[in-house]
């Protein structure tokens, strides 16, 4: 996706420099009525160009022009960036042919014993049923009902592992453009033509330059209101000139084209040029974080987002909880324990059981063996027995049976074989529980050993991502199905604000509801079929690209590369876009006290001289100052597209000292930039001799 | 006493009594007073109002509506037929039609701008029944629209606003009543009067000698060998004392920032405002609603310092203001002062700019009323703006433009500067990431729409007005000075029209039916035309949930976002009028250096 970006990026802006030619088509300036009526301005400053030519005029209406046309290149810009990534998507959508079933297939299903015969993709429809073969490419969106297999689901996520996708559970749902490597599954369609993720995908980086999202129509409204009333001001000037030449008997009334010119000058033109390729570029932005919106709203409110609902299990703790203790029991040497364990782990391939090994050899510095090296024959984990171990039969050594398992499973064992289990080991599990961990129990033959603690492990770095989640305001809690103990000392480890223990579907909703009752704002990620309602229920709802289609129904998001914490950058971008629109808005209006001081004196200096005082900025000429303020009008929008496709950088440092912040940067920074630009246009200016 | 100290005392005193008015109002509107609300159910029964009955936005706008319209058909009627009316000793003959029509409109929209000279117009029935009834009842509508708003903010998922005839009912009896009682026995103890005498003729301590053409028959001077018009010599020992109930009308004109003086020369009249002490107090009449309500803001919503903070935001751009009028009038006049004039204050003399001012007040008193009355949208005036320095007369018309949102009129200060506040909160909630909100409601497409149109509808009644008339004939007529002087003249009396303030630069013969109309149309649009959108914005906003604040959001008390407010009224209050302020006092002041 991201492979000829340099050469796609120096074609982009040859595109753009037409499009921004394109779009002097008035139909698509009457989108934006601010810009309209510099395009209108434009226009009439040419006719009256035409129609009394003086360098002034002309320099005038050429600059009109260049501000219309540095509005359109701006947009373009964003939109050229957004087609590339539309039609790199398109790209997936390479014609496929798919096996369609006939007849109606059960879960579970054979591939052997059904006909199959070939269709297009794009006529699929939803309830299709089709077989999927290593080297198929996934032919549209779907839910597995049959077989396992590995996908490359590269195309998408950018992420080159392969995934394992099969029938039931939460790793279910294929999306179409990916690709089967190994194996086959059965999948039954999900979507119509036209709806798939590709599709959406593509849909979304296209509308948004055409759907406004709520808040941008509110600052449209602000916009618009404030270029009616600088309408109103600067069409009151005509007749307020002439009244002033009329009674002080000297001067000329102010021309058109000044008029024109300082209406331009006042109406908040830099916003209103950028605010569409803002609103693009943010969308990109999510997109290349991998993440699809069904529209502009969600990722708005997601920078309004107050609650975090948050999974415990691969979300705040890695999958598997890893051994972090050895305790021993009384008379038991704490080596001996560890070998056992070592020993009795040797065959367990699972992560807990590769843990164990690991502690082991790095806290008694044992040597590992292979089960052939000891002569062990492993006994493996059932649902039944609930613990595994090795049986070790040497020469002249009596065979040792080893095993470890849950507590209870352990002590079953060691009493059939007429032992007892220790009181104090009893009291090390019950401790180990309390604390959150999860106790395993080693015995050789009917001798219980000690106990090892499984902890769950929290992410490295979570903490701070929740801190950072914290100062920009947002509440974390963590959602666990653990009893309220184990929850309570993870959630303090972890550093979240708050649990739910002994999570329900039923709990979660009633959570989110709690929470909305009191008017805060619910995000949360979720994955399983049995986050569905709670999905619904939340304002922001992300769902794992790899989770049901339930889930993906039922939320606003889908997170493609499935990782649960992207939550927080599609808060940051949301943030980011309003962040952009406000301080373009702040920078555009403080642009005006600058632009009065160049060209109120320069209007009215014939009339009034006494007046050449407010020329603070000591201008050479009223034809420069006004010539000066319109150019630097106009340069402003290309210096600003850098920060309108980047946005302001989202700090989380409180409210207070962001608005602080970008008051200073956009605000006082939106006083004085004129004033320094303007002089030098002007320096500029006369030093060429042009007036 | 020094302008500093002055400004200081002023300030103590008004927080020290705001606070208790406050918390009285507060109150009250919430109906937490057992004893009147027996007292009003018995009202409510005989005038068949359903007083647990609420109103949503559109039928408390109607209620409004109504009982504006019908204050406007009664004033203009009373005027009309005063000469058939009692209690009119001096035989006033019905007001002219386009008069009658200009002070109706003038009276209902709180406006007070005064076309005609009370004690040579108005009958006192006139003055009693039409004027001071409607001082109180525009009063409350601006106080009942600000309750409205707050209670927007207050109601979560709430479809009703109140009942319109219980809360006009209970800011008049229980707020406005009590409190103009207090004033008007206060001031006539002080020498305000207050009777139904007819006027008294009193011999003057040395005889008034003056001039006068004599007129041919057909009433053309008569003019003598070298054309100049031939003099008769007139002389008096005899004067006539306008009198009438003008405590009762008084109290209310400055608590209900209406402005109406009972004379002509309204609080410059010693009998409308006898001494520097009756002066003092009533500059701390005018603020005190507009100040008191800011609290009742921060005691509705339950969070005092919301409250505080845009009392602060008003408070700081008022010192401001105070400052610079005070300063720019103590420099006295450029003009006279390179003529050799000494302005310099010493034993002898005030110093400074005099002309236009009372003795008994002085420039700091002056310059201070000035600033209160423009800023509060009273009206009121005990000095002649039109006489103040180019920039001193410009500070008072600033004030005025930034939309009475400074203190402002009681009710409307509070309501313009809470969408100063929207339009803040808005800008300043985009820059830190999050949909805007203000006192835990979201600004959304439909609150910025009305904001907008709030916003809009004064400026351009202004800018269209003052365009109007200097363009036609029946304008410009009226016109008294040449240049820059004149055409302030004729920008301050729309910007005190279209923000319903009433003062009057003076200079500008408005007493036209050209201006008359026009400015008419400006204080009815400009009143109204805020009001509307207003209260569609309370309907909005109270069928909204309500928010808890949270680590994220703006926060709205501190000195940030007094700043911040600041800044946006400054920008987008008085950026429209840079350009023609450019035109007029400012050319006028270059003007005056430069000679």
């Amino acid at each position: 996706m991201q492979s000829n970006t340099q050469s796609m990026l120096s074609a982009s802006y040859k595109d753009a420099l037409r499009d921004a030619f394109v779009k002097l088509d008035p139909r698509t300036q009457l989108k934006n009525p601010v810009m309209f009526v510099v395009y209108v301005g434009s226009i009439l400053t040419t006719i009256l160009a035409a129609q009394s030519p003086s360098v002034f005029a002309i320099a005038v209406a050429i600059w009109l022009w260049i501000t219309v046309l540095f509005a359109n290149f701006a947009e373009a810009v964003a939109e050229g960036r957004s087609r590339a990534q539309a039609s790199s998507l398109r790209g997936l959508k390479k014609k496929t042919w798919a096996k369609v079933a006939e007849g109606e297939v059960r879960q579970g299903a054979s591939r052997d014993g059904l006909k199959w015969h070939p269709l297009e993709a794009d006529s699929l429809r939803r309830g299709n049923t089709v077989l999927i073969e290593a080297g198929d490419v996934v032919p549209a969106d779907g839910e597995v009902i049959s077989g396992i297999a590995s996908v490359d689901e590269s195309a998408i996520t950018g992420e080159s592992a392969p995934v394992i996708r099969e029938s039931g559970g939460d790793f279910s749902a294929v999306t179409g453009g990916t690709r089967v490597l190994s194996d086959w599954i059965i999948v039954r369609i999900t979507v119509n033509p036209g709806e798939t993720f590709v599709d959406r995908m593509i849909s979304m980086v296209e509308n948004a330059k055409r759907r406004k999202t709520p808040n941008e129509i509110a600052l449209t409204i602000l916009l618009v209101a404030l270029t009616i009333v600088f309408l109103v001001v600067v069409g009151t000037l005509l007749p307020f000139s002439a009244f002033s030449v009329a009674s002080a008997g000297s001067g000329q009334v102010v021309n058109l084209v000044v008029l024109i010119a300082l209406l331009v000058c006042l109406i908040p033109t830099t916003i209103a040029g950028l605010l569409s390729a803002i609103g693009v570029a943010g969308m990109s932005r999510l997109l290349k974080a991998n993440v699809i919106a069904t529209s502009g709203r969600a990722v708005e409110a997601a920078g309004d987002v107050d609650v975090l609902l948050l999974d415990k299990t691969g979300t705040i703790t890695l999958g598997n909880r890893q051994a972090s203790a050895f305790i021993a029991a009384p008379q038991v040497p704490a080596r001996e324990l560890a070998e056992a364990a070592l020993l009795a782990s040797v065959a367990d391939e699972t992560p807990e059981g590769r843990s164990i090994v690991a502690l082991a050899l790095s806290q008694h510095r044992l040597a590992l063996r292979t089960l052939t090296e000891i002569n062990g024959k492993a006994t493996d984990f059932t649902a039944q027995t609930r613990m595994s171990g090795v049986d070790i039969s040497g020469e002249g050594v009596s065979e040792r049976r080893l095993r470890k398992g849950a507590a209870d499973a352990i002590a079953r064992y060691v009493e059939s074989l007429g032992a007892k289990m220790p009181v104090t080991v009893k009291t090390a599990v019950d401790e180990i529980s309390r604390r959150g961990s999860t106790p395993l129990v080693v015995a050789d033959g009917a001798r219980v050993l000690g106990a090892i603690e499984l902890k769950d492990i929290v992410k490295t770095g979570i903490r701070e991502r929740f801190a950072a989640l914290r100062n920009m305001g947002i509440k974390t809690v963590m959602v666990t199905g653990d009893n309220r103990l184990t929850a309570a000392a993870i959630a303090a480890e972890a550093g979240v604000d708050d649990f739910l223990a002994e999570a329900t579907p039923e709990a979660k909703l009633k959570l989110i509801r709690t929470y909305q009752a009191d008017g805060k704002l619910v995000a949360m990620t979720g994955d399983g079929t049995n986050d569905a309602p709670a999905l619904a229920q939340a304002d922001v709802a992300v769902a794992m690209n790899s989770g049901t289609q339930a889930a993906k129904e039922a939320g606003n998001m889908v997170d493609l590369d499935s990782n649960p914490t992207k939550l927080i950058e599609i808060v940051e971008t949301g943030k980011q876009m309003l962040m952009t629109r406000g301080s373009l808005t702040t920078f555009s209006i403080a642009n005006d006290v600058a632009k009065y001081f160049a060209i109120v004196p320069a209007a009215f200096v014939s009339t009034y001289p006494q007046l050449s005082a407010l020329n603070v900025m000591h201008l050479s000429s009223p034809a420069s100052a006004i010539l000066s303020a319109v150019i630097f009008n106009a340069v402003i929008i290309v210096f600003l597209i850098p920060v309108a496709l980047k946005g302001v950088a989202y700090r989380a440092v409180g409210a207070a000292s962001l608005l602080r912040r970008n008051l200073l940067v956009y605000g006082v920074g939106g006083l004085i930039a004129p004033f320094v630009g303007i002089k030098l246009i002007d320096l500029l200016i006369s030093a060429m001799g042009l007036k | 006493m020094s302008a500093t100290l002055q400004l200081i005392v002023y300030l103590v005193l008004l927080f020290l009594l705001a606070w208790p008015v406050a918390r009285w109002m507060s109150a009250v509107m919430d109906g937490r007073f057992g004893w009147g609300v027996r007292i009003e159910r018995v009202l409510f029964r005989m005038a068949g109002v359903r007083a647990d009955m609420e109103h949503s936005w559109k039928s408390y706008a109607f209620g409004l509506l109504a009982i504006n319209a019908i204050g406007l058909v009664a004033v203009y009627a009373i005027q009309r037929l005063q000469v058939f009316l009692p209690l009119n000793p001096e035989a006033m003959a019905a007001v002219s039609s386009d008069s009658a029509f200009n002070t109706a409109v003038s009276f209902v929209t709180n406006t007070n701008w005064q076309g005609y000279g009370g004690e040579s117009s108005m009958s006192y029935l006139t003055q009693m029944l039409a004027l001071t009834v409607q001082n109180f009842l525009s009063a409350a509508t601006g106080i009942a629209v600000a309750i409205v708003l707050i209670r927007g903010f207050v109601r979560k998922s709430s479809s009703t606003l109140g009942n319109v005839w219980v809360d006009v009912t209970r800011i008049t009896l229980w707020i406005l009543l009590p409190l103009s009682l207090v004033f008007a026995v206060l001031m006539s103890a002080q020498g305000v009067i207050q009777n139904f005498k007819p006027y008294e003729k009193v011999a003057t301590v040395e005889p008034v000698k003056w001039q006068t053409p004599v007129l041919s028959a057909d009433g053309t001077p008569q003019r003598d060998a070298k054309g100049a018009p031939i003099l008769a010599e007139q002389r008096s020992d005899t004067q006539t004392l306008a009198m009438g109930p003008v405590a009762s009308q008084l109290a209310i004109k400055m608590l209900g920032t209406n402005g109406g003086g009972f004379f002509n020369a309204n609080s410059s009249h010693p009998f409308e405002n006898p001494t520097a002490l009756t002066n003092f107090q009533q500059m701390l009449a005018i603020f005190l609603i507009p100040a008191a309500l800011c609290l009742v803001l921060g005691r509705m919503v339950g969070d005092r310092r919301q409250g505080i903070a845009l009392l602060a935001a008003m408070t700081t751009v008022f010192i401001v203001a105070v400052a610079l009028a005070t300063d720019f009038e103590q420099q006295g006049n450029a003009a006279l002062t390179s003529l050799g004039v000494d302005a310099i204050a010493s034993v002898t003399q005030p110093g400074g700019n005099m002309e236009g001012k009372e003795t008994r007040f002085g420039i700091n008193a002056s310059a201070l009323f000035a600033i209160i009355t423009t800023a509060a949208s009273c009206g009121a005036v005990n000095a002649m703006h039109d006489s103040f320095t180019a920039l001193g007369g410009a500070v008072p018309m600033v004030m005025i433009q930034l939309g009475e949102v400074i203190f402002g009129g009681v009710g409307a200060g509070l309501y313009g500067m809470i969408v100063f506040a929207l339009l803040a909160v808005f800008v300043a909630g985009l820059m830190i990431g999050r949909t805007p909100e203000y006192l835990g409601k979201k600004i959304e497409v439909f609150e910025m729409k009305m904001v907008a149109l709030a916003i809009l509808i004064v400026p351009i009644l202004v800018l269209g007005g003052t365009a109007i008339a200097v363009v036609t004939e029946a304008g410009r007529a009226g016109i008294q000075d040449a240049g820059a002087h004149g055409f302030s003249e004729v920008l301050y009396a729309f910007s005190s029209a279209g923000n319903n303030n009433g003062s009057a630069f003076a200079g500008l013969s408005a007493n036209s039916p050209f201006y008359k109309v026009l400015l008419a149309i400006a204080m009815w649009l400009g009143r109204f035309g805020v009001i509307i959108p207003v209260l569609a914005l309370a309907g909005a906003l109270a069928a909204k949930k309500r928010l808890t604040p949270s680590e994220g959001t703006l926060p709205t008390r501190g000195p940030l976002f007094v700043f911040l407010m600041i800044a946006v009224v400054m920008l987008v209050g008085l950026l429209n009028y840079v350009p023609a302020l450019a035109l007029g006092p400012l050319a006028d002041h270059f003007a005056g250096f430069a000679r």
